[in-house]
């Protein structure tokens, strides 16, 4: 430990410690930009973090000083006011004043920072930032470089977690760039789509396409029937956008929001998520036993999906051939609905709520028209839903729960839990354990899998198939270790779950501002609890609204029907930008 | 990102000749894998294309194995890496004290508007990069251009597309 003292506080911390976060072990908050607990980097490019050290001639960047023994530090002299407010003057002097109609208006750090600090007037101005340029190419992420505050957040991000590496920096001085190589659009790179470096953003440079306004004219339009359906992760995270603790457990308060929103029909991505488990359970028995490609590799993560397409293409017979469970209920709501309702799907507006930007670029993917349509038409993210919640006036904290709709809602506990990093594969666990044996698992909770754990190894002991090994990833680091052992013929596992972010679909890059770890335990605990208790039933192939599909409209698992609404294939993509403008994406037809 | 020019840079690599990419591919391969091999065969490579485009970028990124935007970043970051062609003919204007006195920014600004390119550009039929130098130490003959090894005195702009048109 050192000791230490700072504004006249003692304060004794662990060695290696920065200036930063020992001030934070005592109460004090310093402002900062570039530094982020989420990752370690020390750019100390911002600058808003000055202190002053006895005996130091300069100034120093608390966020990468160290401590040392008997150190003094002081936060709140003249001489740091000055220079922070300088700083945060420096930046804004060459960023536009736009706060009151910016997407990051109120959850911008910037704003924060400009706050902490008492700035109140900007003498200069260098309009340098006018010269950049708008990217909306991508369906997922718009990029607005007049922004950027060159906090190298989204760098880290894309490279050391996603290890995609389409964000760098380039040029240099005040030239400085942070995007793709040659200012790329988005569209043409290597990009996933997964929207962490939105999370990670402090201001409004990188955001999700708002699909709101599309969203609300469909529910204005008389001849139009809207149906939606929302992902596991979102009932875990929509209440803390709307002022709810981290962690609650909203479906039913989500459920009324959509219904006072004016949606016609209110399914859930759940009933899919079964369904998943059902066609993809199918098709790991069919592989282990008819001697296919194995392991098999998940395939409800888009994000994913396009890594694997650029990345790993050689292992694209690794992954499962399932549609994700917004694209099954997509297909299956333009055509089972729309057969069983009577209605035209030319009529249909399909939308999802997903905690993903990555979905939004997954709907307008060419395979995903199965139904005759685009099978998905809007994707909004947790985000967007929150606006259109905050927007239409409704005290969310407050509404009564209500249920949602059939024959597409009904759901299990191994649905809910998707959206927590291994999720998918306890599921699919407890459903090829009860076909392979007959009789159910011991224990429902498969807790190898769960957790935080970059990657996560099990083996399960299922009747005549003996030991099945398995692992899950989340984040495409981890994702990547995985593969390179795959592609090295040096893992025996016969299923692997892949999800691209962090934690999983809780931690999406759709869900509310500002992940931590602490966030997603909690987030995933709401869907735990939602499994062990509040679900009637904890293995999909219960699920009695699957059971029906499968009698009345699919007959069975991998059957003529499935292969034609549930399956689909994948894109040779590689590495080589700028990608032509096949990865470009449809018009929507509304 | 007003600095980069995707046109410029896109041309594909269809300028340049079978030998010169076979070059290419013999400095990546003698490279490849080893630590630090960015920066020396992007050397080696501007030396035999004579600048770096966005197409020998691609070639060298996929080459080593290391990101498309990471090659860009470096490219971008040291001055002596240029992603600008070469005219087959280099013009320097004088905008040093004498050469500026005597109008040498009218010069320029003249050839930029002939040649239609900035100053550190290079014009479309890759026949002329323009430059700029301070002081050429022939102060007398202000305003002065240099056109690969010739000097030219006394330059009248009206006489500028007469001087150009001797370089083919
Ligand atoms: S990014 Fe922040 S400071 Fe900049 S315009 Fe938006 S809200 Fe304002
Ligand atoms: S969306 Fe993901 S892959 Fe794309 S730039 Fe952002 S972090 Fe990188
Ligand atoms: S885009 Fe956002 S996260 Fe990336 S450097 Fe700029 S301000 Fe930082
Ligand atoms: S937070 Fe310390 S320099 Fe940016
Ligand atoms: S100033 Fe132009 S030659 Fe000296």
């Amino acid at each position: 430990m050192v000791n230490l003292t700072i504004d006249n506080l003692k304060m004794s911390v662990p060695e290696g410690s920065t200036i930063l976060e020992a001030a934070k072990s005592a109460g004090i908050n310093i402002p900062t930009l570039c530094a982020w607990p989420e990752i370690h980097h020390t750019p100390g490019a911002c600058r808003v973090c000055m202190c002053e050290v006895e005996g130091q001639r300069n100034l120093v960047a608390s966020c990468v000083f160290p401590v040392s023994e008997g150190m003094i530090v002081k936060t709140t002299t003249e001489r740091v006011r000055h220079a922070r407010k300088l700083n945060v003057e420096l930046l804004l002097s060459n960023h536009p004043t736009d706060c009151n109609i910016c997407i990051r208006n109120g959850s911008c750090e910037l704003q924060k920072v400009a706050e902490a600090v008492g700035l109140r007037t900007v003498r200069f101005e260098y309009p340098q930032y006018k010269e950049k340029k708008l990217d909306q190419s991508s369906p997922s992420i718009v990029r607005d470089s007049t922004k950027c505050i060159k906090c190298y957040r989204c760098v880290t991000v894309c490279e050391e977690i996603q290890t995609a590496c389409v964000l760098q920096p380039s040029f240099r001085g005040d030239k400085v760039f942070i995007g793709p190589p040659f200012d790329l659009p988005l569209i043409e790179t290597n990009c996933t789509m997964c929207g962490q470096c939105v999370l990670a953003c402090p201001v409004g440079a990188l955001y999700e396409k708002d699909d709101t306004e599309a969203v609300w004219a469909a529910l204005q339009d008389p001849t139009k029937h809207v149906v939606v359906q929302e992902a596991p992760a979102i009932r875990a995270a929509l209440g803390e956008d709307l002022g709810m603790p981290v962690g609650t457990l909203v479906t039913g308060k989500m459920l009324t929001a959509l219904r006072r929103l004016g949606f016609d029909k209110i399914f859930d991505t759940n009933f899919t998520a079964d369904l998943t488990i059902m066609e993809e359970g199918s098709e790991l028995l069919q592989r282990v036993k008819e001697g296919g490609t194995l392991p098999m590799i998940t395939s409800c993560s888009p994000g994913w999906i396009k890594f694997c397409e650029h990345f790993y293409p050689d292992l694209l017979p690794n992954l499962s051939t399932c549609k994700s469970p917004q694209q099954m209920m997509g297909a299956l709501i333009k055509s089972y609905y729309a057969q069983q309702a009577g209605i035209d799907p030319k009529d249909i507006v399909s939308v999802s709520i997903m905690p993903c930007t990555a979905k939004k670029f997954e709907c307008q993917r060419d395979e995903m028209s199965d139904s005759g349509y685009q099978d998905v038409d809007y994707v909004l993210t947790t985000r967007e839903l929150s606006r259109m919640i905050k927007q239409a006036g409704i005290d969310f904290a407050n509404l009564p729960d209500s249920d949602y709709d059939n024959p597409l809602g009904e759901y299990t506990g191994a649905a809910t839990i998707f959206g927590a990093t291994g999720g998918v594969m306890e599921a699919a666990l407890r459903t090829v354990y009860a076909i392979v044996t007959g009789t159910n698992l011991e224990s429902m909770d498969i807790t190898p899998v769960r957790g935080l754990e970059g990657v996560k190894e099990a083996s399960v002991e299922v009747g005549a198939l003996g030991k099945v090994k398995v692992a899950v990833a989340h984040g495409l680091a981890n994702a990547r270790k995985l593969m390179e052992q795959i592609r090295a013929g040096k893992a025996d596992y016969a299923f692997v779950e892949v999800m691209c972010c962090p934690g999983g679909c809780v931690s999406g890059g759709g869900q509310p501002i500002a992940p931590s770890n602490e966030k997603r335990i909690t987030r995933a605990a709401a869907l735990y609890k939602d499994d062990g208790a509040v679900q009637k039933f904890r293995q999909s192939h219960e699920n009695p609204s699957v059971k029906k599909i499968y009698e009345i409209f699919l007959e069975k698992p991998l059957g003529h029907k499935s292969h034609e609404l549930l399956h689909t294939n994948y894109v040779h993509r590689g590495t080589d930008m700028p990608h032509g403008k096949k990865a470009s994406v449809k018009k929507a037809k509304h | 990102m007003a600095a980069v020019d995707t046109n410029m840079t896109d041309a594909g690599l269809a300028e340049f000749t079978a030998e010169q990419l076979a070059q290419v591919d013999k400095i990546i391969a003698d490279h490849r894998g080893k630590p630090g091999a960015l920066i020396p065969v992007l050397e080696q490579v501007q030396e035999v294309c004579g600048y770096l485009p966005m197409a020998i970028q691609t070639v060298v990124s996929d080459g080593l194995g290391i990101p498309l935007a990471n090659v860009f970043g470096v490219v971008t970051f040291y001055s002596f890496f240029t992603m600008i062609p070469r005219g087959k003919h280099v013009i320097r204007v004088c905008l040093g004290t004498a050469c500026y006195v005597r109008g040498g920014q009218n010069i320029l600004d003249k050839m930029s508007q002939v040649l239609k390119i900035e100053p550190g550009g290079c014009t479309e039929d890759r026949n002329f990069s323009l430059e700029t130098v301070r002081c050429l130490g022939a102060c007398g003959l202000a305003p002065v251009v240099v056109i690969d090894a010739d000097t030219h005195g006394q330059v009248k702009p009206a006489k500028l597309e007469q001087v150009l048109a001797k370089y083919n």
